[in-house]
């Protein structure tokens, strides 16, 4: 392992981890206004986290050491994701580690964690929430598999670097297969990550929050850890669409010398895609939970046809 | 023994005969009770020397055996070969953990029980070890039954519950069918050997039958049938969720362990080793068979509310998976794309071997937890995590692997089969390249659907508060408990992060079957597998998981001064009031039950409006027995009726019968 390789690794990481509570500002900067307000600044989650970060721990009685082990696992489970998932370069040490199957295993790892967490303490709420985490889970998850088949097939592996590799190689091409796979994924991004339609990440009403009912019970600097887990987590998922729809700009040589472009070609895709989804945010409305397996169903639906173009039309 | 047979021959049948010797010794427990502690120390001993055996065969060359036993003119053939030694290293390890944890579990019950017991499960293991080697019909089929009979008698231990015999009933015939169906596969096969030949019965003879194609279909369908049956694919599988929870927790584990997996033995050896090239509708109906078995388990174990059952069920959920890469490998094998048929076998393989070392475990300790509180109701437990905390530690390595998450085992076989799946697009007919693929998105909703299962199962027994005033006195289970769970789960967590490992031991039994070899290559010394450039490196994943939360559990705990304080549960500011406001498994089943309610039997009993004890009742029964089972039996009694008319009364007419009988088959003899 070169040194070259260890600087790239190393920037990967600290950039998953000190930009992501900066997209989700921009996120919530753009929902403003949109709304027309204007927004607490881009900075807003970081002053958030600094301020959960100082505040002393609180745990509840009768928890046990999963509930204190959660957020360490969620943190470093996302932080290891955007590790392997090819944002400015695709040559990284540890993305022959895990393709792109494993990372939808790491993300079900955190998932599982989370729930286990939630029904520690035999709150309702809690055990409400890991039922209806796990449901979406289990619900995505074919969806995704989906999706991430139709790049599979066109570059011949599951790898996120070949993908990328290979879809850049054509130069700026758009395969039809790739939009329907585009649009399904980011229905299901929407749903793994808890955002609206399926779930909405501002409030804490009882009855229809989802994620935010596994974090009822955290405090201080383990919520610090599990918002910025989650945060880093639509940072990874937007850098997985972003390494499968939009691959071209990557970095694919040895050199260091490319990097400062790369990143700020990624930059802007970042910036799109948040903007994007602050957009879909505004114009829909949540579903009712039974509602959310329609909503995977057509993201399936999509993903198959996605599969079937690729096969009918070869591209 | 004046001809050396091999050592590995050798490690078998001391095992064979420690157990003999062991089973028979049981017998003298209520006699000699100081010998009790070593008999299920011994019969460990005998599995491990099984499973050493199974090593020396899968890295050695297959050596054949004629044994002097058998019938004048009918020896023993025995032969161990790579899929003999690959079954026999699952069975040794396993039946190991198990039996250290009969040890423990049987130190406890009363002495005529131990030790029949002690003298069933040492026949039962004995004959496991035959069926595993038998390499003729005739020492098959009689290895076979001895394994039927031993473990319906471990089944019904408890026998003077009426529901314990009626499941144990269900389970001797369910078996009993498919051994009819496996005698007919050998005897319609050994019926076509050349004219000539002496009685084919040797698995070398009926190799050498070479059927026709119609001919090897049926053989096929019926082994598929009979293995089948043994293994719980849907719709013979109504035998397991009765028998599974009524044994003694261990014997559950062993039976589905191990005792489901001889099905799949039997599968691979008829499908693979006896028949000739399999047709490609073979392969699709093994698939669908899977696929099916598989989303039915993963569904109805997630309305299960018996712990138990939810294992059962679960099991049957695995079987489907293996069962569903049997079927792509059979696909690809008929296609002649033989390196992908290794890969499908290596991925079905690895989860035999996953599965019999998850569901061990979670058998397991679900038999320590039901010593420790007498409960399998899941809702009546909860909090088991603060009074047995290391079981619940283990159980937690069984709960991530069943979940198929990695770092874990479960994670590197759904990994594979996945992989497995998307080369289907190399098959020539465009349907199959099409279609194949969708069974990789039902495979990946069976994989997030056992996630969802064993939250469930573990949230609720070990989490939360306790429902019942009576879980405050469970206790730690014994040192012998945790050897055999600790044990197990060893075994989850190697068998997860040294993949190249056991495929490079798996890898001679899949190449001998399929004659392909798998596109599976290991890099970084071991550390790493990859297929199509596309790698999966669990050492690297855990070291990186582990420094970042190290990192971070360091960052945070010098920033703070002392431990977090300690406060009640804040929960939106309600009071919580009440261990039963919990959820239950009724309670976390019922998303699954509203979406998937045109797939359930779902009876519902909901309070009126002026019921003065309002109570919500909801049972999910299994289909198949409304749908299939019932109508069958009824539709039996009613031809049986039937042919009560023709019934003689009286002794001439009878003998009359049995004249035309005779005539007819002397007319219908060519």
């Amino acid at each position: 392992m070169t040194i070259d390789l260890v600087i790239r690794q190393t920037l990967q990481i600290a950039l998953v981890v000190g930009a992501a509570p900066l997209l989700a500002g921009w996120i919530r900067q753009c929902r403003a206004w949109l709304a027309n307000r204007v927004g607490a600044g881009l900075l807003q989650p970081y002053r958030e986290l600094f301020k959960l970060l100082r505040k002393e721990p609180v745990v509840a009685c009768g928890a046990s050491w999963v509930f204190i082990a959660t957020p360490y696992i969620a943190f470093a489970t996302m932080a290891v994701a955007g590790a392997i998932v090819p944002m400015m370069t695709s040559r990284l040490p540890l993305a022959g580690a895990a393709d792109v199957v494993a990372l939808a295993g790491l993300f079900a790892l955190a998932r599982i964690f989370a729930a286990l967490a939630a029904m520690d303490l035999g709150t309702p709420f809690g055990s409400m929430g890991a039922r209806r985490t796990m449901l979406v889970g289990f619900l995505a998850e074919p969806a995704l598999l989906m999706v991430l088949f139709t790049p599979a097939l066109i570059s011949g592996s599951t790898s996120l670097a070949i993908i990328v590799r290979q879809l850049a190689r054509h130069g700026f091409i758009l395969y039809p297969s790739m939009a329907f796979a585009a649009a399904a994924f980011v229905m299901v991004a929407l749903a793994e990550n808890a955002r609206l339609p399926v779930d909405n990440p501002e409030t804490h009403l009882e009855l229809t929050m989802i994620h935010e009912a596994l974090n009822l019970e955290y405090s201080g600097p383990h919520l610090a850890l599990i918002e910025w887990a989650a945060a880093m987590k639509l940072f990874v998922y937007i850098g997985i669409g972003v390494a499968l729809f939009l691959p071209w700009g990557i970095a694919q040589g040895r050199g260091l010398a490319t990097l400062p472009v790369a990143c700020a070609l990624f930059a802007m895709k970042l910036a799109v895609g948040g903007a994007g989804l602050a957009l879909i945010e505004t114009l829909l409305a949540k579903l009712r939970l039974f509602r959310v397996p329609e909503f995977l169903g057509i993201a399936f639906l999509l993903a198959v046809l996605g599969l079937l173009v690729r096969y009918l039309v070869g591209h | 023994m004046h001809t050396p047979i091999g050592l590995p021959w050798e490690l078998l049948l001391s095992a064979v005969v420690l157990w003999s010797v062991v089973a028979l010794a049981s017998l003298l427990i209520p006699h000699v009770p100081r010998m009790a502690p070593a008999i299920f120390p011994l019969g460990a001993l005998g599995a491990l020397l099984t499973a050493g055996a199974g090593v020396l065969a899968l890295r050695g060359p297959p050596i054949s055996t004629v044994s002097p036993l058998g019938l004048p003119g009918l020896p023993f053939h025995g032969r161990l070969d790579a899929l003999s030694g690959l079954f026999l290293l699952l069975f040794g390890v396993t039946a190991c953990a198990i039996s250290l944890d009969l040890a423990g579990y049987r130190a406890r019950e009363h002495y005529p029980v131990a030790s029949r017991i002690g003298l069933q499960y040492h026949i039962l293991l004995a004959s496991l070890a035959l069926v595993f080697v038998a390499a003729d019909a005739y020492s098959f089929l009689i290895a076979w039954e001895v394994m039927a009979l031993s473990s319906y008698f471990l089944v019904v231990t408890d026998h003077h519950t009426p529901v314990v015999r009626s499941a144990g009933f269900l389970y001797l015939l369910i078996a009993h069918v498919g051994a009819l169906a496996i005698l007919a596969a050998f005897a319609i096969l050994a019926a076509h050997a050349p004219a000539g030949a002496p009685l084919a019965l040797t698995f070398s003879a009926l190799r050498a039958t070479d059927p026709d194609p119609a001919v090897a279909g049926l053989v096929f369908i019926l082994a598929l049938i009979g293995f089948g049956a043994k293994a719980g694919l849907v719709p013979l599988h109504v035998w397991l969720p009765e028998a599974h929870p009524v044994a003694p927790s261990p014997i559950s584990a062993l039976l589905s362990s191990v005792l489901l997996k001889v099905g799949i033995y039997g599968l691979l050896r008829v499908a693979f080793t006896l028949l000739p090239a399999p047709a490609p509708w073979w392969g699709l109906i093994t698939l669908a068979a899977g696929l099916g078995t598989a989303l039915s388990g993963a569904l109805l174990s997630a309305v299960q509310s018996d712990m138990k059952r939810l294992l059962a069920y679960s099991s049957i959920e695995n079987i489907g998976l293996i069962v569903a890469g049997i079927g792509l490998a059979l696909l690809f094998s008929a296609y002649g794309l033989k390196a992908f048929a290794a890969l499908s076998l290596i991925a079905a393989l690895y989860h035999c071997l996953n599965h019999a070392f998850f569901k061990g475990l979670l058998f397991l300790g679900t038999g320590s937890v039901l010593h420790a509180t007498g409960e399998r109701n899941l809702g009546r437990l909860g909090g088991l995590i603060h009074r047995m905390p290391q079981t619940a530690f283990l159980m937690l390595i069984g709960t991530l692997a069943i979940a198929g998450v990695p770092p874990l085992n479960g994670f590197v076989s759904e990994w594979l089969t996945l992989q497995a799946f998307l080369k289907a697009t190399a098959l020539p007919r465009p349907y199959l390249a099409m279609g194949i693929p969708l069974g990789a998105a039902l495979t990946a909703l069976v994989a997030g659907l056992a996630g969802y299962v064993i939250v469930k199962f573990y949230g609720i027994v070990f989490l939360g508060r306790p429902r019942e005033a009576k879980l405050a006195q469970a206790v730690e289970s014994g040192p012998f408990e945790r050897a055999g769970l600790g044990l197990l789960a060893a075994l989850c967590v190697v068998t997860g992060l040294w993949p190249a490992g056991v495929i490079a031991l798996i890898r001679p039994a899949a190449q001998a079957l399929t004659g392909g070899e798998a596109p599976v290559t290991a890099g970084d010394h071991g550390a790493r597998i990859a297929v199509a450039h596309a790698g999966y490196a669990p050492p690297l994943l855990w070291l990186a998981l582990g420094i970042i939360a190290l990192v971070g559990v360091l960052v945070l705990r010098l920033r703070s001064s002392g431990p977090a304080r300690r406060a009640p549960p804040w929960n939106c500011g309600h009071p919580v009031a009440g261990a039963r406001l919990q959820d239950t498994a009724e309670g976390f089943g019922q998303p699954i039950r509203h979406i998937f309610a045109p797939f359930l039997d779902i009876k519902c009993r909901r309070p009126g409006l002026d019921d003065p004890e309002p109570r919500y009742e909801a049972a999910v029964n299994d289909r198949f027995w409304e749908g299939l089972y019932r109508p069958l039996a009824r539709g039996f009694e009613a031809v049986f009726a039937g042919a009560r008319v023709l019934r003689p009364r009286r002794i001439a007419i009878s003998l009359l019968y049995v004249l035309a009988m005779l005539v007819a088959l002397l007319a219908l003899t060519p």
